[in-house]
């Protein structure tokens, strides 16, 4: 048999942020190394560069260093990727940068997170930076957050530090909208708590970083209540074998879809079943999230892509006049009145801003309504009009149906993540 | 929950999840884009593509042809391979060959004993997707596998010139991608981004799909050039050191016979093999590509010329 992971085995997406020299590199190499994901290649490879650039000791930040120009600049500028796997779980890293001007990368690699490690400085206790990456994921509603608070070895490995950064914190943090909150005394350096519990910290009785992202209870963070189904892709094989095959594919969003439920389709509102649910030409029982489907129904609808599948008793909002908080993506800023392309689950839409409610300071949480324009990495509160209706739930409700981007139509960038607000009162 | 007296969590395997993801991504670029293709080597990364492609949108037709760049120095395994995967897939497959890049001039063949045709790839690849007017492009690439890979996006643009700007790349945020492209740029897409190695050889066992022949150990030719073994082929000559040996040997990646290496093994079945993966000391490049140990950055430098 392999020593590979068993087929059952769990993924977990996690976001890594600290502020420039809190050692988020050194933590990243640590966990790849420790957990054998480093391969001497890789190794050798960083070993070279630590001579070359007379290091004292082989650098094990360098093993999550990416591209060139930011090797050379010697700090993480984009959000990096990084897989590493245990008996437990496979684990997906998105490693981002911590400065304030890279808040749109940090918004990006927490998109996608189920958890989130942010980095403190044992001796430098909470900084802005700090409650920054706190917020944002709360923002982007990361279930699960963890503060490493590293260096402990240069702190003598005292409690009192530890717990005094941890007091101070969870104030902090009643203030924001996370479920689970841990705190994990560590030296990335030495290793202590990281993967092996550490002799150094004998008065701290919890879990180490590792076995924390092993274990952490992560089922019940998908939205398994509300059945939304945005239809991706139409199968309609053009052969005399599947003459009557119709299959509307798509991932589930949410909720348990089975055969024999009853569904509705929006935006036309027709209601029908589902007749048959098939995964790799397979029928099976339910489907849920994530799952990548092929849903059959009972009655010759009219669907189409962008449409969605609910149930009728628990359906999505529909509408055109959308709020919503932003981050701003690009150099040229966002302004009232501005125009842009929209996309949502599966559906492009255009729209235009309606008004620019305030912009979220986010290191004090201050909201300033006196702003006419949101710049790069700015959050902000904003409306907007679309040209047709979005079928969505409240981000906090549901982060699929819940978020949508902004593309300029001159140049196809993307320049906004948007995270709706729900029904307008 | 309970239903018929069993407990269900609604657990999603990892290996699932990455299908699911990928098979959401292809749907989604054939929903966005007109004309896409799927290149496929005859490589193991773009052999479970075709599964994924299966997965996502049988039993229609792929709404794509497959590309081949055929460099003219494959293994003859590999497209003996192809042909027939592609005969019982009974998809369109096109091929554009280096040789013909280099019968009209748009390239220059190197020349030497360490001369291959890995880079003039980039070329014979860019001129298909220009003639065949393709606006994106599924590749079977991992962001484990490389550097400068570990940064790229799942949609990831390339401009007229075919090349990719890592400084300026399209934030990608949750699963929304955006598949828009002005004339004459177009996508590479990614599928693949978030498997490993590993996850790929255990997506092969869990779907037993089969693979060409010299990913398990087998009896070779073979000589040791740079601390690498290679493949005795017609299209290197050997240097003045250099001799023919019999090994026991696999492939762990399928590339040019010129500049793949093969790694010692025993390993003649899938699960022997995803135990030596599992195992491994060394990254599958660093073990058996030469094209990509040149420099540091030399992966990254043909990135942006637009090589795969
Ligand atoms: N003493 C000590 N030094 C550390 C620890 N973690 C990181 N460092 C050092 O702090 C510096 C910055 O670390 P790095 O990982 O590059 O930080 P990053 O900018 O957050 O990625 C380096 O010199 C590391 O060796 C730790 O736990 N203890």
């Amino acid at each position: 048999m392999s020593a590979g992971l068993v087929e059952g085995s769990e993924l977990l997406r996690f976001s890594t942020a600290g502020s420039v020299d809190d050692g988020k590199s050194t933590l990243i190499g640590r966990l790849l190394y420790d957990t054998k994901t480093a391969f001497e290649d890789q190794l050798q490879h960083v070993e070279d560069v630590s001579r070359r650039r007379g290091d004292e000791r082989v650098n094990l930040a360098l093993l999550t260093d990416g591209l060139r120009a930011e090797r050379e600049q010697g700090i993480t500028i984009d959000v990096a990727y990084r897989y590493f796997a245990t008996k437990r779980r496979k684990f997906i890293i998105a490693d981002t940068p911590g400065h304030i001007q890279y808040t749109r990368n940090m918004v990006t690699g927490a998109s996608t997170a189920q958890l989130a490690i942010i980095l403190v400085d044992a001796r430098q206790g909470i900084l802005e930076q700090s409650r920054r990456h706190a917020y944002i994921s709360s923002l982007l509603r990361i279930p699960h957050l963890v503060f490493a608070v590293n260096k402990m070895d240069l702190v003598g490995w005292d409690e009192a530090v530890f717990r005094k950064i941890e007091d101070e914190f969870r104030d902090f943090a009643a203030r924001l909208d996370v479920q689970d909150i841990a705190f994990i005394p560590i030296s990335a350096l030495t290793g202590a708590n990281v993967v092996t519990r550490s002799a150094d910290m004998p008065w701290y009785h919890g879990p180490t970083l590792l076995y924390h992202l092993e274990t952490v209870h992560i089922t019940s963070d998908r939205n398994l209540i509300d059945v939304r189904f945005p239809v991706q892709w139409v199968i309609r094989p053009q052969s005399d074998d599947h003459h009557d095959y119709r299959g509307y594919a798509g991932q589930v969003a949410g909720g348990v879809l089975r055969a024999g439920d009853e569904v509705v389709v929006l935006p036309s509102g027709l209601t029908t079943k589902i007749a048959k649910l098939e995964e790799g030409g397979r029928a099976i029982d339910a489907a849920y999230p994530p799952m990548s489907v092929t849903v059959h129904l009972a009655d010759d609808v009219d669907v189409s892509r962008g449409d969605m599948l609910c149930r009728p008793n628990n359906q999505p909002t529909v509408g055109q006049d959308l709020d919503a908080m932003v981050c701003w993506m690009s150099d040229k800023p966002l302004a009232a009145r501005g125009r842009y392309a929209l996309k949502h689950t599966t559906r492009w839409t255009r729209a235009i801003i309606t008004e620019l409610v305030y912009r979220l300071d986010i290191n004090t949480g201050h909201r300033d309504e006196q702003v006419d324009k949101l710049e790069l990495n700015a959050l902000g509160r904003i409306r907007l009009r679309t040209t047709t209706p979005v079928i969505y739930d409240a981000y906090r409700r549901n982060r699929t149906t819940g978020s949508f981007i902004l593309v300029d139509e001159a140049t196809n960038a993307t320049v906004a993540a948007g995270m709706l607000l729900g029904e307008q009162p | 929950m309970l239903r018929c007296g069993v407990v269900t969590t609604y657990r999603r395997s990892h290996l699932r999840t990455l299908e699911d993801e990928a098979v959401h991504v292809m749907r989604e670029l054939a929903a966005e884009r007109e004309r896409p293709c799927l290149l496929f080597s005859g490589g193991k990364d773009s052999i479970v593509l075709l599964r994924l492609a299966e997965r996502a949108f049988r039993p229609a037709r792929f709404p794509f042809p497959l590309l081949h760049v055929d460099t003219g120095h494959n293994f003859p395994e590999t497209l003996e391979y192809r042909d027939r995967r592609v005969a019982e897939l009974g998809e369109r497959l096109l091929v554009a060959s280096v040789q013909d890049s280099i019968d009209r001039g748009r390239v220059t063949e190197e020349t030497g004993p360490r001369a291959s045709r890995n880079r003039l790839q980039t070329t014979t690849l860019l001129d298909a997707i220009e003639e065949h007017q393709f606006d994106a492009a599924i590749g079977g690439a991992r962001r484990d596998e490389e550097r400068a890979r570990a940064k790229e996006r799942i949609f990831s643009h390339r401009d007229e010139f075919g090349q990719w700007d890592p400084k300026n790349q399209r934030p990608e945020l949750w699963a929304l991608y955006n598949g828009r492209v002005r004339r004459g740029e177009h996508l590479r897409v990614f599928p693949l981004s978030n498997w490993t190695e590993l996850d790929v050889w255990e997506y092969i066992r869990l779907e037993e799909i089969p693979l060409p022949s010299i990913y398990f150990a087998h009896e070779r030719d073979v000589f040791e050039r740079d601390g690498m073994l290679y493949a005795a082929n017609p299209f290197v000559k050997l240097l003045a050191n250099e001799k023919i040996k019999t090994e026991t040997v696999r492939f762990r990646t399928i590339g040019d016979m010129t500049c793949t290496g093969a790694v010692a093994s025993g390993a003649r079945t899938l699960d022997d093999v995803i135990a030596e993966v599992a195992a491994a000391r060394i990254t599958e490049r660093g073990a058996t590509r030469a094209d990509d140990r040149f420099t540091e950055a030399s992966m990254e430098d043909r990135k942006r010329e637009g090589y795969f």
